[in-house]
């Protein structure tokens, strides 16, 4: 309903003689009845803060008589002594500065002991040259307003609290994570005698945990054992079943090396590990073994794959092939699995290049719908035949990265060479 | 660093005049002065400037843990002195101010010459044989206060409130905004003034001091002004008929009057 201030009760309309009369009685409320009894307080002060009027509902809350109070006590004798302090701090000097404040939260004093919050506004009042004369302040009850503030003050405090919590949380599970990721691949690939090797490793998922694993590390004498595969899914689960593979097939390599058994040992695990749990698991891998001859410089390459990509070999001559393991079966789908097997023998200057799907299957083109693929990897391949595994693999990292957001999957690559010229030994000292 | 910004330091007056620094006590901001400035203008070199977290200083430059004890906004004082290369200035301190600039005086003595102490108490806790008018309950009723009072501050003015030079504009639409802090640093000024206790400081005062008291100080009532006016040798105590802790408020004629007859005894 919307109402009028000019508008003027209408006298002769029905039944208006009941608030004729409560018009009649609003009238006569005098202005002193409503200063006594106003449902708000009122005070009057000296510039001084000699308290020079009070009105009764004010007198009623602080359980105090006119006599006691006027001429004889000051505003701030009302008040908490936090809240005189504060008055002295804040509340006087903006009073003087800017001749009102308004909505300041203090606490006046009951005599029995309690306290009454309120919100108090005061406004100087000023002589006819200016000078102050007295204050003038209302004083409302603030109770339940105070307690809803203190409410909110408290779960914003409590809210700050949990945000610091899950900070601290946070720092110390990416700690943890960071451990663990590291648990999964090698810091530092190891140094192998006449050859050089190089790896690069892209974490799709933001806590870094990936689904991708390589390795390289030393078998009896001069042979080395080298892996490379992908477990299906990402994040933690991902990650769980990649350390599991990691392990299990760093230790059926020392028993066996030969690449199919180390697959086959690794298929049994995963099989008895997952089939049952109702979240059957397996991974693609190659896993192969390299034989340096000291006397020729060549290394005789074994490896075996199970449903990986194949590998390619980079030929000095500047050609790039397919390494072909078909037929291999995922590891750890069956309980008996057939593994393809390949053989290649690398010279100086070539390089055995290991990768995961992520690198194939790399969605390109403006509306990153193409995927990168096996000839694109295969031709760019070409274009560093010839090169050390370092550019290699320095070169592929850059063709990740200006994949952008088409790589959405991890990446893992290996590439294993033999240097043009005989590497030196990192196992050589320098006589310095 | 920009001590000059740092500290919001304004420089008025006459600039051949000898340096008068003006520093605000636990509450407000420079603006306290302001009825004290015309008093000096004509006659002296005028420095006001904010402690870092309060008034327009640069709220980025607070740290708790400098800021916990006197000594670090005496180092505030000392830098604002040291930036504008101060000699001899006059340090007028109100209130916990007063505290600050002896330990300042004593941290750089070639700058700062003489003292004068407007409301001063070296403790606010009662202690035995001292009373200094407050028991520790009564220091967390003020925190509780400040809690409850932000005085126009919110996250989102406060950059506002912290210095807009160039935007003058902004102060006239900020209510209260001259007493307004960011709420955390506010409570950590109040623990740092009311639980302090600097009596011992004032015995190594060497420089000429003027105490000033009001007969109505609720936070500095009377008998601490004496206990000031006899820790420091050589000290002048007047006793300003004036109510509150603010006498360059709420009587700006006496204080003047004794500020200029005080810096005229000093040339």
């Amino acid at each position: 309903m919307m109402c009028r201030a000019d508008q003027q009760p209408d006298p002769h309309r029905a039944g208006d003689e009941t608030s004729d009369a409560v018009f009649a009685a609003l009238l006569e409320d005098s202005a002193e009845e409503l200063y006594e009894s106003a449902p708000c307080g009122y005070l009057s002060t000296l510039m001084d803060g000699t308290i020079a009027k009070i009105n009764g509902t004010l007198l009623g809350w602080l359980g105090l008589e006119r006599e006691a109070v006027v001429g004889r006590m000051r505003f701030t004798d009302l008040l908490t002594v936090g809240g005189k302090l504060y008055h002295e701090t804040h509340f006087a000097p903006l009073l003087r500065m800017q001749g009102e404040i308004s909505g300041i939260a203090l606490e006046i004093k009951q005599t029995g002991g309690g306290r009454i919050p309120v919100l108090v506004s005061s406004v100087v009042k000023h002589g006819s040259t200016g000078e102050p004369l007295l204050i003038r302040a209302t004083v409302f009850d603030a109770r339940d307003r105070r307690s809803y503030e203190e409410e909110l003050l408290r779960r914003r405090k409590a809210a700050e609290e949990a945000r610091k919590q899950a900070e601290a949380d946070r720092a110390r599970l990416q700690n943890a994570l960071a451990v663990l990721q590291q648990s999964l691949l090698p810091d530092i690939l190891p140094s192998i005698p006449g050859m050089e090797a190089a790896a690069h490793y892209h974490a799709a998922s933001p806590d870094r945990l990936g689904g991708d694993f390589y390795d390289v590390f030393p078998l009896d004498g001069n042979r080395f054992a080298f892996f490379l595969g992908d477990v299906c899914g990402k994040g933690p689960q991902a990650a769980a079943l990649t350390s599991l593979t990691r392990y299990t097939l760093r230790a059926a390599a020392l028993h066996d090396p030969d690449p199919v058994c180390a697959l086959s040992t690794l298929n049994s695990v995963l099989h008895e590990r997952y089939t049952g749990s109702g979240d059957p698991r397996y991974c693609t891998a190659v896993f192969g073994t390299l034989e340096p001859d000291p006397a020729t410089g060549q290394v005789t390459v074994h490896l075996a794959a199970g449903g990986h990509p194949p590998a390619l070999v980079l030929r000095a001559d500047g050609t790039a092939d397919y390494l072909p393991t078909p037929g291999g079966l995922f590891v750890g789908i069956l309980p008996d699995a057939h593994f393809a097997t390949a053989t290649t023998t690398l010279d100086a200057g070539d390089t055995l290049l290991l990768y995961t799907d992520g690198l194939t299957e790399a969605r390109t083109g403006e509306d990153r719908t193409a995927l990168f693929g096996e000839d694109s990897l295969l031709a760019f391949a070409a274009h560093q035949a010839g090169r050390s595994p370092q550019a290699v693999i320095h070169a592929l990292t850059g063709l990740l990265n200006g994949f952008g957001d088409g790589l959405d999957d991890d990446t893992a690559l290996l590439a294993l060479g033999v240097p043009v010229r005989p590497a030196t030994s990192p196992a050589t000292r320098n006589p310095e | 660093m920009d001590i000059v910004r740092r500290n919001n330091v304004t420089v008025t007056g006459n600039p051949h005049g000898p340096s008068v620094v003006l520093a605000h006590g636990f509450g407000c901001d420079q603006n306290m002065w302001r009825l004290t400035v015309p008093a000096l203008a004509e006659d002296y070199r005028v420095v006001m400037f904010d402690y870092v977290g309060s008034g327009r200083s640069d709220a980025s430059a607070f740290s708790e843990d400098r800021y916990s004890s006197l000594d670090g906004y005496a180092r505030d004082a000392v830098e604002v002195c040291d930036a504008l290369d101060l000699r001899d200035a006059v340090f007028v301190g109100h209130s916990v101010s007063a505290m600050i600039g002896a330990l300042a005086a004593d941290a750089a003595p070639e700058r700062i010459g003489a003292l004068v102490m407007v409301a001063p108490s070296p403790r606010y806790v009662d202690d035995d044989g001292y009373r200094g008018g407050f028991g520790a309950d009564d220091i967390d009723e003020l925190l509780a206060s400040l809690e409850s009072n932000y005085l126009g501050w919110s996250a989102a003015m406060a950059p506002a409130i912290m210095g807009n030079a160039e935007r003058p504009e902004l102060g006239e639409e900020l209510k209260n905004s001259f007493c307004a802090t960011d709420p955390d640093m506010a409570r950590v000024f109040a623990r740092t003034t009311f639980l302090s206790d600097s009596r011992e400081d004032l015995k190594r005062v060497r420089v000429p001091t003027l105490v000033l008291e009001c007969t109505q100080d609720v936070i500095a009532p009377q008998g601490v002004g004496a206990f000031v006016h006899e820790a420091i040798p050589g000290s002048v105590l007047i006793t300003l008929e004036a109510s509150g802790h603010c006498p360059h408020l709420s009587a700006p004629a006496a204080t003047n009057q004794a500020l200029v007859e005080f810096l005229a005894g000093l040339r």
